[in-house]
């Protein structure tokens, strides 16, 4: 059966959907991952859908349960890469995926799932200390 | 007057078979030049349509065809199924509205991506959807 891989990066999980999803896919894609968070206890997923061609309300509807599953799980989930067609269609289908946090690539996201679990606390605080001068 | 220019028969009966139609809807589209958006609002709401067909229709066949009204030409996708049929189609057009659990955005959400969009039902014979996706519009 087909799969989508999904990389173990540190406290990361990191998942680049590279093919057409087709239903059955995306469901085997949720259920692994959420297996795969319990089973590395990570802090974060970040799933890269910049070859991703189309959205639809199912597609969108696996990501919110990817991202509240892991929630409940104490792991934070990014979507980073949407492409401008992709973004537009899922407006006007009437599917903004609320509380889905994206970000524009890769690297932002990675930014933003640190910031999330506050794992650069330690730089945070240096920050907080220089505001304060 | 809206005339049909070419067509072709896809036939769905399994969900991979979606990702083959979404290929060949893509070419048609790129054959009379739509644009990236307009392309991936039709395919998304054939993504939709081609869902229910499989779900509630038990499969069907979809025509593609690339038809013209005057200046502009466009791409017109019929599905038909042989299913059940829907009982209530004011109701299955409302957002929100699903006899499984989904989030009920297919069909409204289809129809709000494409330029035109006809639905007929017959109760115990099937339904057969039609939508237009303007190559401007």
């Amino acid at each position: 059966m087909d799969r989508i891989p999904i990389l173990k990066m540190g406290d990361f999980l990191l998942v680049t959907i590279q093919v057409d999803l087709y239903d059955q896919l995306a469901e085997t894609l949720e259920s692994d991952l959420v297996n795969m968070v319990k089973k590395y206890n990570s802090r974060g997923v970040l799933i890269d859908i910049s070859a991703v061609s189309i959205i639809d309300s199912f597609m969108g509807r696996i990501l919110g349960n990817i991202s509240t599953m892991s929630k409940i799980m104490d792991a934070e989930t990014v979507v980073v890469g949407m492409q401008p067609a992709v973004a537009i269609t899922l407006v006007e289908l009437g599917l903004p995926l609320k509380g889905i946090h994206c970000a524009l690539n890769v690297e932002r996201g990675m930014e933003l799932l640190r910031s999330k679990i506050g794992f650069d606390n330690q730089e945070e605080t240096d920050d907080d200390d220089s505001d304060l001068e | 007057m809206i005339v049909t220019l070419s067509k072709d028969t896809i036939n769905v009966q399994r969900e991979q078979d979606t990702i083959f139609l979404r290929n060949r809807i893509k070419e048609w589209a790129t054959k009379i030049g739509m644009g990236l958006v307009n392309q991936t609002k039709l395919i998304t709401a054939a993504s939709e349509l081609v869902r229910n067909m499989l779900k509630y229709g038990g499969g069907g066949t979809v025509n593609i065809e690339i038809v013209t009204k005057g200046r502009e030409n466009g791409v017109r996708l019929i599905f038909v199924d042989k299913g059940p049929g829907i009982h209530d189609i004011n109701q299955a057009m409302k957002d929100g509205f699903t006899t499984g659990k989904s989030l009920g955005l297919g069909l409204p959400g289809a129809k709000r991506l494409v330029s035109e969009f006809d639905i007929q039902s017959v109760i115990n014979e099937g339904t057969t959807i039609s939508i237009i996706k303007w190559k401007n519009g």
